[in-house]
């Protein structure tokens, strides 16, 4: 099942030292274990993966000139899983947490971020406190190196936090950022996350959010870069009338797999979940879409929605889509739906007649395809980040 | 007269189900700089087919004849150089766009077109100036430049849009492929205006119907006859009165 003798596994446990038996026993998955079937990880397993040197401020500086970051706001810049403290600067209402969380079983992403964690951002947001914005940079570069950052964020009940998670690289590397979320009663944090991470970089990113009793969790994540690329995202409702927002955006070009996997766990009666996913697959590009939403037995009267729809534009590029409903309550109203298709040629003909060049025609339809999906950002100005940083 | 719309012979078939389908078969037609000319055909005659090679959709393949514009072989440019040129096809059913805003969609298209005709692109000031003066005398709403392209747009809202993309491309042909269809007697005389209001000795119009009745309120400079792929008959403005009382039967013998 496992390649437990791959050289990545190897370095990633002597890396660990005492903390490497789950990883170890985990091993690196193969195709065959079902969760990975379509997104293998044959191209990280044979390099003994290193921790990197620090960042140079040379390449920190390359790095951030390419991001699009807000104007406004906090910021926190990680790099090379280092802090960076002269770039760095926390919300005024923002205190340091120490939080203890749950190991997620069983999940190789969070294995192999518990086995090799790097102190990463730990904050908590006092009850009733609007935090504001706050943008959080991770910057990679090197040569066969990996990161494995721990966040943990902590919004007590009715607080609000805006994170604008973003990340970029240069080189081959992992990055393996966890977060560990809690969303206190009434509380909402707002999870905006770009990944453009380098073509030979990998991205294994994994989310753990619990949301409390009228709590909010609303993600939205554009996936559009890195060769390799997760985003997988498990959140649990665990309080009645908590809800749950798990968007997402994928742009997958070259030779390049995205994927975003979502596990959306209503453990409590009232709750709601809306998640809509739409990845546009150019050249040989890959895209994964697995969701699971599992209602609980006591979840009566839960509302989810999911929708996953992808846009096909070669012959070549090819997605593959998985969603997965698991439902013991017997009163709920969960709909789910998923489309494939390709640009519609009458559409293309009617751009086109008006005098729109073809390939500017095409730039139009896709847009309006995702635009649904970017509308589902509540945050204006992150909307218009995410539109710029979709188009550059 | 130099040219300007000049057909000779054109052939031209679809792919239906596997097996070719011829649809035109052999059509010859010239429209003189500065006339509209209206074709009427019964059903399955190829009007419409007519017009989508003019425009340049692809999944007609033209098989024999010549379609000139200008001087140029229409049918070697791309859709978007036909446009440039000049040609406009007002749709008889134009294709909803969900997700593209109107007003960015006019823009994007007014611009792109004066861009290759080596004119100035209008500030989106200047653009939503000349739009509302355009919706204003189509008695279009402010709210369907708003709203996706042609979704949720009535029948004759959706024709209102096809002359207000005509009004601000300034074509100097336009194809109006039965606008009529499905418009009520207001509508009717408001596209007809819209179109009216181009007539000059630069702008000639191509209009496709089924009915005298559009005929009416745009009078044609020369009426044809379409069967079977060909024009089997052409005439004075007269014509299409005479079709309207009798049908196409007696064409249709004559021309057998």
């Amino acid at each position: 099942m496992t390649q437990n003798a791959a050289p990545a596994l190897e370095a990633f446990v002597a890396r660990a030292a005492g903390h490497g038996a789950a990883l170890a026993e985990t091993g690196l998955p193969t195709r065959r274990v079902e969760a990975w079937r379509y997104t293998p990880l044959r191209s990280i397993a044979d390099t003994a993966w290193q921790k990197p040197a620090p960042l140079t401020a040379e390449t920190t500086t390359a790095l951030l000139d390419r991001l699009v970051l807000p104007e406004t706001g906090a910021r926190v810049v990680y790099g090379n899983g280092q802090f960076m403290d002269a770039l760095s600067a926390l919300p005024e209402v923002v205190r340091q947490a120490s939080e203890n969380v749950s190991p997620l079983k069983g999940l190789f992403s969070a294995t192999l971020n518990t086995a090799l964690g790097e102190r990463g951002l730990d904050v908590r947001v006092p009850a009733g406190t609007d935090a504001g914005l706050l943008t959080l940079v991770s910057l990679s570069d090197g040569q066969d190196v990996s990161t494995h950052l721990q966040h943990r964020i902590v919004l007590e009940d009715g607080a609000s936090l805006t994170l604008y998670d973003i990340s970029t690289g240069e080189g081959r590397y992992i990055a393996n950022p966890r977060f560990d979320i809690v969303v206190g009663k009434g509380a909402t944090l707002r999870h905006v996350k770009v990944q453009r991470e380098s073509l030979t970089g990998t991205h294994l990113a994994i989310v753990s959010a619990d949301v409390a009793e009228k709590g909010e969790y609303d993600s939205f994540t554009l996936n559009q870069g890195s060769g390799l690329a997760r985003h997988e995202a498990v959140v649990t409702l665990g309080a009645p009338h908590a809800m749950a927002h798990v968007n997402g955006v994928q742009i997958v070009d070259g030779q390049r797999l995205n994927d975003l996997t979502s596990m959306i766990h209503h453990a409590a009666p009232d709750g709601s979940s809306r998640q809509t996913v739409k990845t546009v697959l150019s050249d040989a590009g890959q895209g994964v879409f697995q969701g699971k939403i599992l209602v609980d037995r006591v979840a009566q009267k839960t509302d989810g929605y999911q929708m996953n729809q992808a846009l096909l534009l070669s012959e070549k590029a090819q997605i593959n889509s998985k969603p997965e409903l698991e439902i013991y309550a017997d009163d709920v109203k969960c709909s789910h739906g998923a489309t494939v298709g390709a640009l519609d040629d009458e559409q293309l003909f009617y751009l086109r007649s008006r005098g729109i060049a073809e390939a500017d025609a095409r730039d139009m339809l896709v847009r309006a395809f995702l635009i649904d999906a970017l509308d589902l950002v509540s945050d204006e100005g992150l909307r218009d980040l995410l539109l710029r940083s979709m188009t550059s | 007269m130099s040219d300007f719309l000049k057909i000779q012979g054109l052939q031209a078939r679809i792919d239906a189900d596997g097996t070719p389908k011829d649809i035109l078969k052999g059509l010859d037609l010239e429209v003189p700089k500065g006339e509209i000319h209206a074709i009427m055909g019964p059903n399955g005659s190829g009007k419409s087919t007519l017009s989508y090679v003019l425009a340049g959709r692809d999944d007609y393949e033209v098989t024999g004849g010549s379609a000139t514009f200008k001087g140029q072989d229409l049918l070697a440019l791309e859709p978007e150089e036909r446009a440039a040129l000049g040609l406009f096809l007002a749709f008889q059913s134009p294709v909803e766009l969900p997700g593209v805003n109107n007003a960015n969609f006019l823009r994007t298209a007014v611009n792109a077109v004066r861009r290759a005709r080596g004119e100035a692109e209008l500030d989106a000031v200047a653009f939503l100036k000349a739009v509302r003066a355009e919706t204003k005398h189509l008695s279009m709403s402010d709210d369907m430049l708003k709203r996706a392209v042609n979704v949720g747009f009535s029948g004759g809202e959706k024709k209102r849009n096809e002359v207000l993309q005509m009004r601000l491309l300034q074509p100097s042909f336009a194809i109006l492929d039965e606008t009529d269809s499905g418009l009520d007697i207001d509508a009717l005389r408001i596209v007809a205006e819209g179109v009216n209001s181009l007539r000059s000795p630069d702008f000639s119009a191509l209009v496709i119907t089924h009915h005298q009745r559009l005929l009416d309120y745009i009078v044609p400079d020369r009426v044809h006859v379409m069967a079977h792929g060909r024009i089997i008959h052409s005439g004075g403005p007269d014509i299409a009165k005479t079709l309207e009382k009798q049908g196409y039967t007696q064409f249709l013998e004559a021309a057998a």
